[in-house]
């Protein structure tokens, strides 16, 4: 075990991968000589060389058309996207391309790829630098989307994500990368895509979160516990593939739940969820599930608003109140 | 297929291929006319001697994409009309088990990597194809196919852009057939000389019309050298025309009787026939018309007879391996 940072912990996984196979590469804008735009890929152009480590220009389509393209004959492409609000330039390569290209094939292709990028708020970057974007992929077969809080995890899942035979985005929240935790040096130590994990046990109500949502919702848990309301937390890690069965466990042991999530409402990951669990363990449930996100507006600049609009624990705890009848 | 010879027997065996495709598209349209197959079906009738120009001048192990207007291309790369009829059939059997349809032929047992429905988006994908050649240290070279109608997207830049900075070896080949849909090259493009394209990229160009199959495969020879032994990708046009509409519900009034009756005068396909027969080759012309037509009659059996898939091919061909949950 060592101490990293949530960014050295994803650096960790793609260096190892790159260490263990030849096929795997890294592309995008200033991955190489600028070290990162988060600093994410700092010393890798130097350990690996420009064959390995490339700067892309400002081409967002046309760099994740080529990485499909290259995964398709067999190399096994990780793709950096300054932010995943940029991604929206390669939705079409994405959705159109990655996620459907094995099934028109009949099965012929595989992609094998990953796409990688910050997520979600920042402080006071503007609506264009601010959004969750899980929700738009996580709606799309074909694709697999990861979105860890803990480091450990950010390595182990990134691991297995380039180890996966399909287009896998990963989403990492921008404002974690500083984040310290406990991370195993095991080059073999993976975490499964799929599988959430309780990092809080509670028997009151269930929160289920996942990226920078677990953070906040742990901070809502302990002032929840200073009112006697016990929190169990679920972390996802995993959007898709999700694990239905964690979550069904928890609210039969809790019977009510809050998902907590960045991004907004209307038909976000949270809405998905919420059916999933009226629907799997509705003679559980003694409080209708609610959700607790992103207002539905467009991020604003000025930082009293913008607070406002990204769910701090008030708004988790509020919801908790609601689903325990206690507002 | 690779053998850069100019005799006859590589002329009648290109023109075996033209006269493949003609006679599988103009079947493909009846069965359409007959509600046999759905969708949309692009045909490429009038265009042959571009994709089996192109595919005399690659080698097998050579990567090829193009657009929806894709049987032609899959054919001249070898694939079987029988599993190219049974996809238009939405059968089991067809080149993507009845999943792609006619806009979405792929043949990776030939390195035919897909017909893609959203004009230029298969572009930059090619350029990965070439990317990886490289990276490989492999002398494999990428062909990628698309109207003009693709070159006012952004993807056709990015594309030539990065290939031309991280020198690919790659040929673009823009099958200027000078109508995008209904819309006549005159109001597409403000420059109609697409080639000129190529100079803000520093690549290499080549623009010509297509006049004789060998002619084509001579050219495009001249490209796919550049991109074997120098690793620079090159973009051609080729002036070309369609003869039938957009798709087949299409029915082309934006074009006058007379312009296509010319154009169809000017048919390169007869074009080789008429040579051929001049030459003295008519008994082979005869034995091999012969030929194909059973082919293709095979083929429409094949995928009459041949069974649908059924609801288990979803998965496997969604996901690679398991997806848990
Ligand atoms: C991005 C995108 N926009 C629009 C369409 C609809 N569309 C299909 S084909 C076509 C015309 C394309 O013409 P061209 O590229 O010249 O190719 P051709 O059909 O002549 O071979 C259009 C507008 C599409 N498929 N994709």
């Amino acid at each position: 075990m060592t101490v990293l940072r949530f960014r050295e912990a994803v650096r960790a996984a793609m260096v190892e991968e790159m260490e263990r196979d030849e096929r795997v590469y890294l592309v995008g804008e200033e991955v190489g000589h600028y070290q990162g735009a988060y600093k994410v890929t700092e010393g890798m152009l130097d350990k690996f060389g420009s064959r390995r480590v490339i700067d892309a220009p400002i081409t967002e389509s046309g760099f994740t058309g080529i990485s499909i393209g290259a995964a398709m004959v067999g190399l096994r492409p990780i793709v950096e996207y300054m932010t995943w609000n940029f991604s929206a330039v390669a939705f079409d390569q994405i959705l159109n391309n990655a996620a459907k290209l094995r099934q028109m094939s009949g099965g012929q292709l595989s992609i094998p790829l990953v796409l990688r990028a910050p997520n979600g708020s920042a402080k006071q970057v503007g609506s264009q630098h601010s959004h969750a974007m899980e929700h738009f992929y996580a709606h799309v077969p074909g694709l697999k989307v990861l979105a860890p809080a803990m480091p450990a995890d950010a390595k182990g899942l990134l691991k297995s994500a380039i180890r996966d035979d399909n287009p896998v985005l990963f989403m990492e929240s921008e404002t974690l990368y500083g984040v310290k935790g406990e991370v195993p040096d095991d080059p073999d130590f993976i975490v499964p895509l799929g599988v959430a994990s309780i990092v809080r046990e509670g028997t009151d109500v269930s929160i289920i979160a996942w990226s920078r949502m677990v953070h906040v919702a742990i901070e809502a848990a302990a002032e929840l516990e200073k009112e006697g309301i016990s929190a169990e937390i679920v972390d996802l890690r995993s959007l898709r593939p999700l694990d239905e069965e964690t979550i069904v466990k928890s609210v039969t042991k809790t019977h009510r739940a809050v998902v907590a999530h960045e991004g907004w409402p209307y038909g976000g990951v949270g809405a998905e969820i919420a059916d999933r669990i009226q629907r799997l363990a509705f003679d559980e449930l003694d409080a209708p599930v609610l959700r607790a996100t992103t207002l539905d507006v467009p991020m604003p600049y000025n930082a009293r608003l913008e607070q406002y609009v990204i769910p701090q624990a008030s708004r988790i705890i509020e919801n908790v109140h609601r689903v325990l009848y206690k507002s | 297929m690779t053998t850069l010879t100019n005799g006859d027997d590589l002329h009648l065996s290109l023109y075996r291929k033209m006269f493949q495709i003609r006679r599988f598209e103009e079947e493909a349209a009846r069965a359409y006319a007959q509600s046999k197959i759905g969708g949309f079906l692009h045909l490429y009738i009038g265009q042959e001697p571009i994709a089996v120009g192109a595919s005399a001048a690659l080698r097998p192990d050579d990567y090829v994409m193009t657009t929806y207007r894709d049987h032609g291309l899959a054919l001249a790369r070898g694939m079987s009309p029988r599993a190219a009829m049974a996809e238009l059939y939405g059968k089991v059997t067809g080149c993507s088990k009845g999943l792609g349809g006619s806009m979405h032929f792929f043949d990776k047992e030939h390195n035919m990597l897909g017909g893609y429905g959203i004009v230029g988006g298969h572009i930059p994908i090619a350029v990965g194809t070439a990317f990886a050649s490289k990276y490989r240290g492999e002398d494999r070279v990428s062909m990628v196919f698309f109207g003009e109608g693709a070159v006012s997207i952004g993807d056709f830049h990015e594309g030539m852009s990065l290939a031309a900075l991280w020198k690919l070896p790659i040929v673009f080949v823009c099958e200027n057939n000078e109508y995008a849909m209904g819309t006549p090259l005159s109001r597409t493009l403000s420059v109609e000389d697409v080639s000129l394209k190529a100079l803000a990229y520093g690549m290499e160009r080549d623009r010509f019309n297509s006049e004789h199959v060998l002619q084509v495969r001579d050219r495009l020879a001249e490209a796919v050298a550049r991109a074997r032994t120098n690793s620079e990708p090159t973009l051609v046009e080729i002036r070309t025309y369609r003869f039938r509409g957009h798709s087949m519900s299409d029915p082309g009034k934006y074009r006058t009787k007379e312009e296509l009756e010319e154009r169809k005068k000017k048919d390169v396909l007869l074009r080789s026939r008429v040579e051929l027969e001049e030459k003295g080759h008519k008994a082979a012309l005869e034995a091999i018309e012969k030929e194909v037509e059973d082919e293709i009659t095979d083929a429409i059996r094949f995928a009459e007879e041949s069974p649908e898939p059924g609801p288990e091919v979803l998965e496997p061909t969604t996901y690679a391996g398991p997806f848990a949950r």
